[in-house]
């Protein structure tokens, strides 16, 4: 394994546990607004992580760069139907966890 | 270590599918079985990577994920909205011997099911032998492509052609759609406008790419549908002056084309849909744009629930 | 390196079993849906990971097809279901 194959296990690896946060916070968080928090962390950051883990494997920058565009509508897409979702949960009367 | 771990992906993958299918089909909540049938279309995408079957998880992912998801979300938005009594409950199921026999019954199935296959030679490859042989007078690289458009032609021309038939079916129900809503706000606004242009070129390159490698027409269409879907969702109407002929234009567009090639080849060759060697490239590639086209203005529309012009307001 | 692509893909495989579990309880329809977009991501980086495993390149192009029609679902979802749904104690 060379230096790059390591780095990428790290990075794959990582982002792995960041998904399984995110997960965790689906199950265990008390309300909509909170679990669209974690969902938004397994979105940006792990899929991110993955995404950087893969791009140093692959053989042409084309590639690396459709991995790239990927990633970005991820991120684009999580942040836009996060909004929505909490502003359509907030209009329908659902209040945030409070303690 | 890597079989086991691929045979463990397998299974984890069934498991997972068969418990899906159970709960959507078992659940009492109606909107719990929509989000259910989507996520298991999630899966099965999964499941036909798995089984090496390219095109058609594209397909999956586009259609069965997807459009199919966005089309049963309206839907119960129409049904709530219409009538918020009627989703109540869904029944119970059987119980007792009912229960029993059915189950034996599936049980029965399934292990005929598997016996059949568990007994197939290991060496089987079905047809891929013989359009392996042909592929090069096929016209494409893609040998699912070659099969769907050339060799077995006239079934992809029945298909297109049962997609229109589905949507006249749908229209002339006279149910109309309650249009909501409240105008869309900036982010929603931005989003289509960002997302709809990168649609609109995924399906061209799913469009394109379908001749030497996964990808195809209806995939692109099922994409071009998402594009259409989603103007729609962001409050964006169609023109008064596109909703007449332009847009019957567009939805018989691809089964009229189809359909006159069928008919040339017929009077030509002699035989319905038969592709000569150095044409099959080039008519191969206007029949995949045009049912395309019709293919994602179809979806789109059977999304609008009526012909517009006839919507509520 | 194929070893441990197979074993993140069976990893996040298991995370959709779970995130499944959040569909089942809802218990707002928010909550399903959101629970539905984490099962799209987590199977769009399945995709990618199978994608480098096997060396098909055709699946990234379905993990970007995944991608784009998971959002346009949640649209779907937002602007068509969610004004309609009951608060939380209705459902379930």
């Amino acid at each position: 394994m060379t230096t790059s194959d390591y780095l990428s296990a790290a990075l794959l690896t990582t982002g792995g546990l960041f998904f399984l946060a995110g997960t965790f916070g689906l199950l265990r968080f008390p309300d909509v607004f909170t679990r669209l928090h974690a969902l938004t962390k397994a979105d940006n950051v792990g899929l991110g992580l993955t995404v950087a883990g893969l791009a140093l494997q692959v053989d042409s920058w084309a590639v690396a760069g459709k991995l790239l565009l990927i990633w970005l509508l991820a991120l684009l897409a999580g942040a836009t139907v996060s909004y929505l979702i909490a502003q359509g949960a907030l209009r329908l009367g659902i209040r945030p966890w409070k303690r | 270590m890597e079989t086991l771990i691929s045979w463990a992906i397998d299974v984890a993958l069934v498991l997972l599918v068969v418990s899906l299918a159970w709960r959507a089909l078992a659940s009492t909540d109606l909107f719990k079985a929509i989000v259910l049938f989507i996520a298991f279309g999630l899966v099965l995408t999964l499941v036909w990577v798995r089984l090496n079957a390219t095109d058609v998880a594209l397909a999956e992912a586009a259609i069965g994920a997807g459009v199919t998801g966005a089309l049963l979300l309206a839907a119960y938005a129409k049904l709530r909205a219409t009538s918020p009594d009627a989703i109540v409950d869904r029944a119970g199921g059987i119980s007792g011997i009912g229960a029993i026999s059915l189950l034996i019954l599936i049980l029965l199935v399934a292990a005929a099911l598997g016996y059949a296959v568990w007994t197939l030679p290991s060496d089987y490859a079905g047809l891929g032998k013989e359009v392996a042989a042909n592929l090069d007078q096929s016209g494409v690289s893609n040998p699912v492509t070659a099969v769907l458009l050339n060799f077995r032609g006239y079934d992809t021309l029945l298909e297109i052609m049962v997609l229109l038939l589905a949507l006249l079916g749908a229209w002339s129900l006279g149910i109309t759609i309650p249009r909501p809503e409240a105008a869309p706000g900036l982010v929603l606004d931005t989003l289509s406008r960002l997302l709809v242009p990168l649609l609109i070129l995924v399906a061209a390159y799913l469009l394109w790419v379908g001749a030497h490698a996964p990808g195809g027409a209806f995939q692109a269409g099922a994409v071009l549908a998402a594009a259409g879907v989603l103007m729609l969702l962001s409050g964006r109407e169609l023109p008064a002056a596109l909703a007449t002929w332009p847009l019957r234009l567009a939805l018989v567009l691809g089964p009229a084309t189809f359909l006159m090639l069928a008919v040339i080849t017929l009077i030509l060759e002699g035989r319905v849909l038969k592709l000569s060697p150095e044409w099959a490239g080039r008519l191969i590639l206007i029949i995949e744009t045009t049912a395309t086209i019709s293919i994602g203005v179809t979806l789109t529309a059977l999304f609008m629930g009526a012909p517009p012009g006839e919507e509520d307001r | 390196m194929q070893t441990l692509l197979f074993t993140l893909v069976l990893f996040l495989i298991l995370n959709l079993g779970v995130g499944m579990w959040r569909v089942l309880r809802g218990p707002t329809t928010a909550d399903r849906m959101l629970a539905a977009q984490l099962l799209g991501t987590t199977a769009v980086a399945i995709l990618l990971l199978l994608a480098e495993a096997t060396g098909s390149a055709a699946l990234r192009d379905v993990a970007l097809v995944l991608a784009l029609l998971a959002t346009v679902t949640a649209v779907a979802f937002v602007r068509r279901t969610l004004p309609y749904s009951e608060n939380a104690n209705d459902d379930e």
